[in-house]
């Protein structure tokens, strides 16, 4: 993933939430739980990095590589994906603890 | 057990006190989080992969009860219903809300615990025997001197931004239990000819990046001059270390840089320094704490003898079931390491059961172990097979101590943000491939241990066999250490060649495990076989 991907590379914006400390990322214009909602921010990733820290509304934020696929963006690195989803080991404890498939893309 | 005092209790209180508004600045945004991030760090509170992660403080494993059913209040009240035993005797939980933490903390003080110094550069929690009080092979209980040591470091202007992190382990036995060896300080309480009580100091160990076994420093130190001899060697530490670079900020690099006689000379010095000034604990408070770890009321005139006609309660009391100096008594060790398992997780309903059994059958004492099982320290035999059903039932008796399913594993890339791999997927594999219980007896004692990382939370240097997972371009990689150690003959790991993929691993140990069968001699274990013969038949099994 990530330098294979061609048209299909993605600039995402994550963070962990700061009152929660959930895994949130960048819709454009907030922030969201879901990876599925998360957008490209191009080129001004360091941008909205240093204005969203300054808001204190996440914590240590990151800009990551990722690829866009029709069911949402999937992080390049295997450690985002985690992140993206939940621990590989409880899946009754993932973003999607009802579907058996929703991992099949992490590992 | 310890209890606290009016003070003990005062400086908790007050600090949950202080957490709350600091919390309650970082919400309003008064505090950034540079300003916020070393103050939840100074109270347990990190933040992993996802979300905040809380480490709460079991001071040398020992626990009543009542402490134990608090920590299962917290999972289900707290968290997603689980806790997460560590290999410093601690308790992590994984799902931890901002705003609920100094709740958190505020529930633990009203049982006497809390999260102070589980991280940042302090002298962390101390550890010990989990079988201190209880075993048949050990001089005296050495917790009341981790207790001193405890009291007279906690909030220590001067051991309070030390270089790095600082770990002490205090045994009394002469089978390490505690890997002292593998620690910044490491004490055993010995005799000297004339029956004194002292402390062989060892200074100087550590695994992650850059593992030492620490060298023997003072063969014979005084008991009463325990604290002011630390405190020589913290000062020589404090003096030089090298706060410039993060990965030579142990004492265990100065030791090796300076060399074991020059450090040594530097501490006796500096010790005859401290040594007027009176620093050292009063022997009065010293048997002040020790009152607190006086024997319980063994009862007299009980039988050994124990009806073995069960046979799965047979293998699980060969297994699970150590000797106590007390006759009558037994050590049970509770397995946290079911097959296919996560290690170290533990349910709230089971940490409430055993909190229960605990209370019932072991005089209100347990302890966590640095291999992340629970221990109960003092349970009459004649209790012993209705204790066992108890533990079955709640999937609890996995009869497998030591053995190779028994396996230290780190949270990994699962849950910790400085991991590069998962750790918990290979364990369960692992315990997997070997489930069956008659060949992990045949193997014997198999100490294997996992890190997701080179930090080697997981002791990956110090098993018998030990996996460190590493980031090769973005996939994960293991690799495979053979003849570690972290017991009194302890040793460090050595790689045995090129990583594997997670599979892969596993079946890397299986090949090792058979060149142990093979070529093993009368009474060898794993290690003694990979000692005697060396790397090359297993190295030659596994990669040729």
């Amino acid at each position: 993933m990530g330098k294979d991907c061609g048209d299909a590379c993605v600039k995402l914006l994550t963070g962990n939430d700061l009152t929660t400390g959930d895994v949130t990322w960048w819709t454009g214009d907030g922030w969201s739980r879901h990876i599925e909602d998360a957008v490209d921010v191009g080129d001004h990733g360091e941008t909205l990095l240093a204005q969203e820290t300054a808001a204190l509304r996440v914590n240590a934020a990151y800009l990551i590589d990722a690829t866009a696929t029709p069911e949402g963006p999937r992080p390049a690195h295997i450690k985002d994906r985690i992140r993206a989803l939940g621990p590989t080991v409880r899946p009754d404890l993932t973003r999607k603890p009802a579907d058996p498939n929703a991992g099949t893309w992490v590992i | 057990m310890y209890q606290y005092d009016k003070y003990d209790q005062s400086i908790v209180d007050a600090r949950v006190d202080e957490f709350r508004e600091q919390t309650a600045r970082r919400i309003s945004g008064a505090l950034t989080e540079d300003q916020f991030k070393p103050l939840r760090l100074k109270n347990g509170l990190y933040l992993q992969l996802h979300a905040y992660m809380l480490r709460v403080a079991i001071p040398y494993g020992t626990m009543s009860g009542r402490q134990m059913r608090m920590l299962g209040h917290i999972a289900r009240k707290y968290d997603r219903g689980y806790g997460h035993f560590t290999t410093r005797q601690n308790i992590q939980y994984n799902w931890i809300k901002l705003e609920q933490a100094p709740d958190i903390l505020a529930d633990l003080a009203t049982v006497e615990m809390h999260a102070i110094q589980t991280s940042g550069e302090s002298i962390r929690n101390l550890s010990s025997d989990q079988y201190a009080g209880a075993a048949a092979d050990e001089i005296c209980d050495p917790r009341p001197w981790a207790e001193l040591i405890r009291q007279a470091t906690t909030f220590h202007p001067e051991f309070s931004y030390l270089p790095r992190k600082f770990k002490i382990a205090v045994t009394a036995a002469e089978e390490d239990r505690a890997a002292i060896r593998l620690h910044d300080i490491g004490l055993k309480l010995v005799k000297n000819e004339a029956g004194e009580l002292g402390f062989e100091v060892y200074i100087g160990g550590g695994m992650g990046r850059t593992p030492f076994v620490a060298p023997l420093i003072r063969p014979f130190l005084p008991a009463d001059n325990l604290f002011s001899y630390c405190a020589a060697a913290l000062r020589v530490w404090n003096r030089w270390a090298r706060r410039d670079n993060i990965h030579k900020q142990r004492i265990k690099i100065l030791v090796h840089d300076l060399g074991t006689e020059e450090f040594t000379r530097q501490v006796e010095a500096e010790w005859q320094e401290i040594l007027p000034l009176g620093t050292d604990v009063p022997r009065v408070e010293l048997d002040r704490i020790a009152e607190y770890f006086a024997p319980p009321p063994f009862e007299t005139g009980l039988s050994d003898s124990i009806d073995r006609s069960d046979p799965d309660f047979a293998v699980w009391l060969d297994q699970n079931v150590a000797a106590h100096k007390a006759p009558g008594y037994a050590i049970v060790n509770i397995s946290l390491k079911s097959i296919g398992g996560i290690p170290g997780d533990v349910s709230a309903e089971q940490i409430e059961l055993i909190a229960d059994l605990a209370e019932r059958h072991s005089f209100d004492e347990l302890r966590a172990t640095h291999a992340q099982n629970i221990v109960l320290p003092h349970v009459r035999k004649d209790r012993l097979y209705s204790i066992w059903q108890i533990l079955r039932d709640a999937g609890l008796a996995e009869p497998n101590l030591d053995l190779i399913s028994d396996i230290i594993a780190c949270p990994g890339l699962d849950y910790c943000s400085l991991a590069n791999a998962r750790s918990i997927p290979v364990a369960q594999k692992i315990a997997t491939r070997f489930a069956d219980l008659g060949r992990q007896r045949e193997l014997g004692e198999l100490k294997l241990k996992i890190s997701g990382c080179i930090n080697a939370c997981g002791h990956h240097h110090a098993g018998h066999i030990g996996i460190l997972g590493v980031d090769r371009k973005g996939t994960e990689n293991y690799q495979l250490l053979l003849g570690g150690s972290g017991a009194e003959d302890a040793s460090l790991g050595s790689i045995t060649g090129p990583g594997f993929s997670e599979d892969g691993v596993v079946d890397a140990i299986e090949k090792a495990t058979d060149v142990y069968m093979r070529e093993r001699a009368d009474g060898e274990r794993f290690l003694d076989t990979y000692r005697r013969i060396g790397m090359a038949p297993f190295k030659e099994a596994i990669y040729g």
